[in-house]
Order: structure tokens, then C-alpha cells, then sequence
């Protein structure tokens, strides 16, 4: 697995926008993105609506995920390039999500959105239709997925990663700061986590940094690849993008997003709880 | 918390609960939509980002404390820093190419 496997350019998208077997799909945050303009032939997921379970907290089951992407026309064999705003986030938890239920070829965008915006590359509000495929979906892969009880058991075991900003590590804010700060989970960290901010491993036009530079980045923060990782923030979409980094990019054997994130860990009755004061 | 909050006579005393930071985005005293801005901490380690709306509005929720703003946009970056206590305050950003 290299660079070259799992994100393209802006350049490269642009002169592949019509490729045969490349399927462009858009994920945000907000939502209302996409019909605002998307890149030619762009097709829209939405993170919450398509890709959540409408009562649990939980992914759809595969079932719904082959019909989700057999209506939106996408095969088993496709290339799907997934970008989205907010520095690519709810694309790299998507990219995961396509993982977990086994899509063989899936690359990011690098910069998103975002540097797509500020190169003034065209958008478009035309929304694309694609014969409709018939998408199967095998086993989920649990192997990049972790939950609670997993975490707790990895606690002064496994490489931790808290990858949320250092107030949101220390306990003095309980959400990034574009959302309102009242919540009803306790504010702190998984004991013996690192924290690491997913934003230390971007540019700021949302690219990722150069293999070397985060290589250097996770190594002076203690990552050892010897340890089996786990990656967590809030809701699991800022830890998909560390997630990917640690991975997809530098190809360290065994990481796992744990999409449970704090606001699971942290309304858990009787787990410890690690806090800065 | 999922009772009703003690209600107070003063309504904008609702706002002071969170640290609201909240401005405009401009260019050439033009308010900028879709510019990228982010917000950094003291330590400048960044915290949010947000895309400026139509008329070139953003909106964080933050903490009290000392707070840098900045702003891309195809027109150009811009940055301003300052310090934020509980309730509102407003920040312009200009950008310059």
C-alpha cells in the first residue's frame, strides 16, 4: 500500500471526472454542500441519513449498504474517489466505512473540498444519474473497527490515540468549536491515551503532510508500530483521518477506529477517566 | 441535563452561557461567502474550522481565553487574534491577496 493506492491530486481528479470506472462521491458535514456545486459527476452520501442507523447507534447493516450503493450506482469493482469539506473528515470516515464493508478500491481526494475551492476549480449543481448496479457486500472487516469493551481492555496495553484538539484532550471543552459545548458526557480522555490532533497531520489547504513528516510526527509522539493502535475523537470521523493516516499511509499493521469515541467512552458508568486540571 | 434551565428576566443572558465568537469574513469591506476559517488556540493548535456563509457570516463555540482566527478564500488569507469571554464576541476578518 502506498500513497499512490489511496489518494489522488486535485489534477488527477480533474482529467478523471469522466473516467470509466471512477466514481466521484461527496460526503460532508453539512450536508446541504453537495447542491450547493460538487465536481462534475460527483454523487452524494449523506453521513447521517445514508450511513447511520435510523434508531441504533450504529452503521446501516450490510443489506442496506449494497442497496445504498446499488441505487446510487456504484459496482464492486469501481474506483470510488470520496472527498468531502471540513478537511476531508466525514470522507475519511466514509473511506473506512467502505472498508469495513470490504470496497477493494477507495482513495481520497487530497484536500478535499477545500483545495479544491481554493485552486477555483469548477463545480457544478447538476446532479448526476447512474444505472442503478446490484452491490454485494460480504462480512464486515471487525479488524479496523473497535469497540468499548476493546478499548477499555487496551488502556496501558495499546497505543491509544486521542486525535481531538488539546482542550477537548484535557477535559476543558466537550466538542470542536464550531458546536455548542453543552453535552451530557463527562469531559477528559481515555487513560494513557496520546493525544495527537488529527489537525497536526493536514496542511492547511486539508492535504496530508508527506510520508516523512508523519512519520516524524507519530514517532515523537511515542507511536510505536510494535503496538496494536487504536484511534478515537468524538464521533469517529476525526479518527477516521488520523485512522487513514496511520494505515492506509504508513501502512502500520494493526489500527483500529473506534467510532464509539468519547461520546460513548465518556457516558460510560464507572470507566476511569483521565483529566488535566 | 435534560431539564428546563432556570429561566432568567434577561434573555440575552441565554447567550452568555456558551463563548460565542462570531463575525464576518471580508474583502475590500465586501463580506467573502464559502471562505475557510479557522480557529486556532493559544497554542495555535487548531480547534474548528467553518465555511462562511452567503453573506460572509461564521459562528464558533469556545471557551474563555485567547483565540486566533483565519480566514482562505480564493480572494486571499487573513488572520486576527484576541481574547474571548463568556457571552459574544465579534471579529472581523480581512483578507488581503
Amino acid at each position: 500500500m502506498s500513497r499512490n493506492d489511496v489518494l489522488v491530486s486535485a489534477d488527477w481528479a480533474e482529467h478523471n471526472l469522466d473516467s470509466p470506472g471512477v466514481v466521484f462521491v461527496e460526503v460532508d458535514e453539512d450536508v446541504s454542500a453537495y447542491d450547493k456545486g460538487h465536481l462534475a459527476g460527483a454523487v452524494k452520501l449523506d453521513w447521517k441519513k445514508d450511513l447511520q442507523d435510523s434508531v441504533r447507534r450504529d452503521f446501516v447493516s450490510g443489506d442496506r449498504f449494497a442497496e445504498l450503493l446499488s441505487e446510487r450506482g456504484i459496482s464492486a469493482g469501481d474506483t470510488v474517489v470520496l472527498y468531502g469539506g471540513n478537511n476531508n473528515w466525514f470522507a475519511a470516515y466514509a473511506y473506512w466505512y467502505f472498508k469495513v464493508y470490504g470496497h477493494a478500491d477507495v482513495r481520497l481526494l487530497d484536500g478535499g473540498r477545500k483545495k479544491w475551492e481554493l485552486e477555483s476549480r469548477p463545480l457544478t449543481d447538476e446532479v448526476p444519474s447512474r444505472p442503478a448496479t446490484s452491490y454485494q457486500v460480504g462480512a464486515p472487516d471487525t479488524s479496523i473497527r473497535a469497540f468499548r469493551d476493546e478499548v477499555l481492555a487496551a488502556i496501558g496495553a495499546k497505543n491509544l490515540v486521542d486525535v481531538r484538539s488539546p482542550d477537548e484532550f484535557a477535559g476543558r471543552l466537550l466538542a470542536p468549536a464550531h458546536l455548542p459545548q453543552e453535552q451530557s458526557q463527562v469531559a477528559g480522555h481515555i487513560p494513557t491515551a496520546i493525544n495527537v490532533p488529527w489537525s497536526k497531520a493536514a496542511n492547511e489547504d486539508g492535504t496530508f503532510k508527506s510520508d516523512e513528516e508523519l512519520r516524524q510526527l507519530y514517532g515523537e509522539a511515542g507511536l510505536a508500530d510494535s503496538k496494536e493502535t487504536i484511534a478515537y475523537c468524538r464521533i469517529g470521523e476525526r479518527s477516521s483521518h488520523t485512522w487513514f493516516v496511520l494505515r492506509e499511509l504508513l501502512g502500520h499493521r494493526s489500527v483500529k477506529n473506534y467510532d464509539g469515541s468519547w461520546t460513548e467512552y465518556g457516558s460510560l458508568v464507572g470507566v476511569p477517566v483521565g483529566k488535566d486540571v | 441535563m435534560c431539564g428546563a434551565p432556570q429561566q432568567s428576566d434577561d434573555q440575552a443572558d441565554a447567550a452568555t452561557k456558551e463563548t460565542v465568537i462570531q463575525g464576518v469574513v471580508t474583502a475590500a469591506g465586501e463580506p467573502v461567502a464559502s471562505a475557510y476559517v479557522r480557529q486556532r488556540d493559544a497554542t495555535r493548535e487548531f480547534t474548528a474550522e467553518v465555511v462562511s456563509s452567503e453573506s460572509g457570516r461564521f459562528q464558533f463555540f469556545a471557551a474563555p481565553g485567547d483565540w486566533t482566527l483565519r480566514a482562505l478564500s480564493a480572494r486571499g488569507a487573513g488572520e486576527v487574534s484576541f481574547t474571548a469571554d463568556p457571552g459574544v464576541t465579534d471579529a472581523t476578518l480581512a483578507l488581503s491577496g
